[in-house]
């Protein structure tokens, strides 16, 4: 028994309105560059839908994840190492720019310039990957709200026909994504370099830039197409799950600014050496039950001896995701069946069965009536099944239940009734905990995450003492931008400062910035260089 | 042989073993971060798929049969009783097989960066000047194996190998080198070119061959330091 600690994440998805926020945020502050224009990190899909890159569910295409041998063996879908490294020289299932989008930007100098005429001038787009004018016709986001067509949704072919017809006319929900950080990542298994890594200490998933060479098998091996090809640096990148920020205790960006307040961020204490052992039994309905019996109890004796940290501990003790996950099992592994056995996990949303209740003017609010439609609504469940638990229809169902439970219990409570405990095997100080957790949701509940070792909590600054690299700054290296040591963060703002309260040019030349895509100096944009003793 | 060339066989190979060498270890040490060849495929896949394992398969043997042609002394394959004559075929259609597939999977490659918008955009001046350098060590290097067609008694083997061979036991034998044909002497000019701008250039990745990946375990962890 070897037990190490993941800060783990749970999305309460019948609180997401699909606003997007999480996703603008996390791309402010990560892939704001050039390289990773078409990147999201962080992404809301509509569903059913196709998601983004399209079709990513698709692994008879995408050959992202694990799969057994035939003598029951763990071996990533995308082939052995032998195989991997004889076709190096290509990747050939990596999906192409136009799989995720083609990213743009406009001409807004045409605004200002385009001659006197009867029309209105507009701002045409131009392609940032080429620089021609183009058309836009797909992007991240294209089918919200169904806006396009779900019929591609490779998990609603899962599911029967005449249930597609049915969803298709009453459901719809918001699916936000990030990294799973996965406690069998393939990603990391499929990276011949050995850049991609898991930490010990939190179970986050990162790139080392100095290691990786960009062969490109960690965006094949990924499943949820969640690892990046930066194609400007020619280096994978994946998200960090802000370890900057939760290293000192805060929440991830995409949590901290989400307004629905659905984020739960926590500890989760599991076993290491069982870790291969789960992911491959041998039926994938299976994968759910053996991930959750991966986890460690933290009031394990065990776990007192681990030689965790004591307010790792502490926390892992108050985890709003352990008792999501385990103890009140409202919450569902996404796609268990690629086998990586992933560490972002989903309340599944009761809203649509209620909707739909309501519509046919039933009280939707009723217990009685929410699991006999639970049940007769088979549609929402085996979609549901498909996503969170690999088809078995049963852990959705008890999760609903549970969901449907809490309501209409708080609700008689709210009202002043006699409340009826249903039958869902909570008992009614768990359901108030429940209801506590999901409902009034609040701030310090809904984060617990310990610092990192040595760190004192709520400071973010960059870690190390940031004079202390090699290069000087204003050295340009001669393989273009994208190359040597990044300037830290500090240095660049210090210069930058110094520069303009000490310098007495003043700049003629105006630069437009709506323009400017973030590549190169253009004239006037910075004061001008002076050369260094 | 002038005093200048004499000089261009003595001097010039250490002089590019010294460039080479220190140049890895300043790059490694500087730029770890730009170590990678910047890979297009996301931009083109099609043509890529085609051209890039033909292109590096191809080389690969070509490699091969350079360290035979150049490390093994004739003696050597006299004594096992290889004739002079089975080798000659032997170098001539392997090698020049070889030599033809990488000379068609650059073809394909150059003309894949040249026609797409997006990878040429993406080519620096460094990647262009490395095309051109490899492209000619290419050409001359089919060229000069076609010519050799006809043997003859001032073949590589008599002439450029064993100056090769001088030039890593440090005792460099100019005069071998001298005998030498002019379409040799070029090849290995700019063979010398190549590997001065190997350290400088994207042709860097050769070196990061992941053989370590058959033998380590799939996951990788990593603990901060304390």
């Amino acid at each position: 028994m070897r037990i190490m600690g993941q800060i783990a994440m749970v999305m309460n998805l019948d609180k997401c309105i699909g606003c997007h926020t999480c996703s603008v945020t996390c791309k402010q502050t990560w892939t704001n560059r050039p390289g990773v224009e078409y990147v999201w990190w962080q992404n809301v899909e509509t569903r059913p839908g196709q998601g983004y890159p399209r079709r990513y569910e698709d692994q008879d295409r995408w050959r992202g994840g694990w799969t057994l041998t035939r003598k029951g063996k763990l071996q990533l879908r995308s082939g052995g190492r032998l195989h991997k490294l004889l076709s190096i020289f290509t990747e050939p299932v990596m999906p192409s720019i136009q799989d995720y989008y083609e990213p743009w930007t406009y001409d807004y100098e045409n605004l200002t310039n385009a001659p006197l005429s009867d029309d209105v001038p507009v701002a045409p787009p131009r392609s940032l990957i080429s620089d021609e004018p183009t058309k836009i016709h797909w992007s991240a986001n294209w089918d919200d709200d169904l806006a396009g067509d779900p019929a591609p949704d490779p998990v609603l072919a899962k599911v029967s026909e005449q249930v597609r017809l049915a969803f298709e006319e009453a459901f719809m929900f918001y699916l936000p994504r990030i990294c799973e950080h996965c406690l069998n990542p393939s990603c990391v298994a499929s990276c011949p370099s050995g850049a991609l890594y898991k930490r010990e200490e939190d179970g986050i998933v990162l790139v080392d830039q100095d290691r990786c060479r960009g062969w490109r098998m960690c965006v094949t091996g990924c499943p949820y197409k969640k690892v990046y090809f930066n194609h400007k640096t020619g280096k994978a990148e994946k998200c960090t799950f802000c370890f900057p920020r939760v290293e000192v205790g805060l929440p991830t960006v995409c949590s901290e600014t989400c307004v629905g307040r659905l984020r739960y961020l926590g500890v989760l204490l599991y076993d290491a050496d069982r870790v291969s052992e789960a992911a491959s039994v041998a039926d994938e309905r299976d994968l759910y039950e053996a991930q959750l019996d991966v986890f460690v109890d933290p009031e394990d004796p065990a776990a007192e001896t681990a030689g965790l940290p004591s307010d790792w501990l502490e926390a892992a003790r108050s985890s709003p995701v352990y008792d999501l996950i385990k103890k009140y099992r409202i919450a569902l592994p996404l796609h268990p069946e690629y086998r990586t056995l992933p560490m972002v996990w989903y309340v599944p949303p009761l809203s649509p069965v209620v909707d739909a209740l309501a519509g046919t003017g039933h009280d939707g609010e009723d217990a009685v009536n929410l699991f006999a439609a639970i049940e007769a609504l088979r549609i929402p469940v085996g979609y549901l099944a498909e996503l969170f638990t690999a088809g078995d229809p049963a852990p959705v169902t008890a999760a609903l239940r549970r969901l449907a439970a809490m309501r209409s219990y708080m609700r008689a409570v709210n009202l002043g009734e006699q409340p009826v405990l249903p039958d869902t095997g909570l008992s009614e100080e768990e359901l108030r905990d429940m209801y506590r957790l999901l409902a009034l949701a609040r701030y310090e509940e809904r984060y617990v995450i310990p610092t990192a070792y040595g760190n004192p909590p709520g400071v973010v600054e960059e870690a190390g003492c940031s004079l202390d690299y090699d290069a000087g700054p204003g050295m340009l290296s001669p393989f273009g931008e994208a190359s040597g040591r990044p300037v830290p963060v500090s240095i660049e703002n210090f210069h930058s400062l110094k520069d303009r309260q000490t310098g007495d040019e003043v700049t003629h030349d105006r630069i437009n910035l709506l323009n400017w895509d973030g590549r190169g100096t253009p004239a006037g944009l910075f004061p001008p260089k002076r050369r260094r003793a | 042989m002038t005093w200048g060339e004499s000089m261009l066989w003595v001097v010039g190979p250490y002089v590019t073993i010294m460039v080479f060498v220190g140049g890895l270890i300043w790059r490694y040490r500087y730029d770890r971060f730009g170590w990678t060849t910047r890979s297009s495929e996301l931009y083109e896949s099609p043509l890529l798929r085609v051209a890039s394992p033909l292109f590096h398969y191809a080389l690969l043997v070509v490699i091969v049969w350079h360290v035979i042609g150049l490390l093994i002394p004739m003696r050597w394959t006299d004594a096992i009783g290889v004739s002079d004559e089975a080798y000659h075929v032997n170098a001539l259609v392997w090698g020049g097989l070889a030599g033809l597939g990488t000379l068609v999977g650059l073809a394909l490659l150059i003309y894949r960066r040249r026609t797409h918008g997006p990878v040429f955009l993406a080519t620096t001046a460094n990647d262009k000047t490395m095309y051109a350098v490899l492209a000619a060590a290419i050409v001359s290097g089919v060229v000069t194996t076609a010519a050799g067609f006809v043997p003859s008694e001032a073949n590589y083997r008599t002439t450029v190998a064993p100056w090769f061979r001088g030039v890593l036991m440090l005792q460099p034998d100019a005069a071998a080198m001298g005998h030498a044909s002019g379409l040799y002497k070029v090849h290995t000019l700019i063979g010398m070119a190549l590997v001065v701008l190997f350290p400088f250039s994207r042709l860097v990745h050769a070196l990061s061959a992941p053989l370590g990946y058959l033998f380590r375990p799939y996951i990788v962890y990593r603990r901060r330091a304390r």
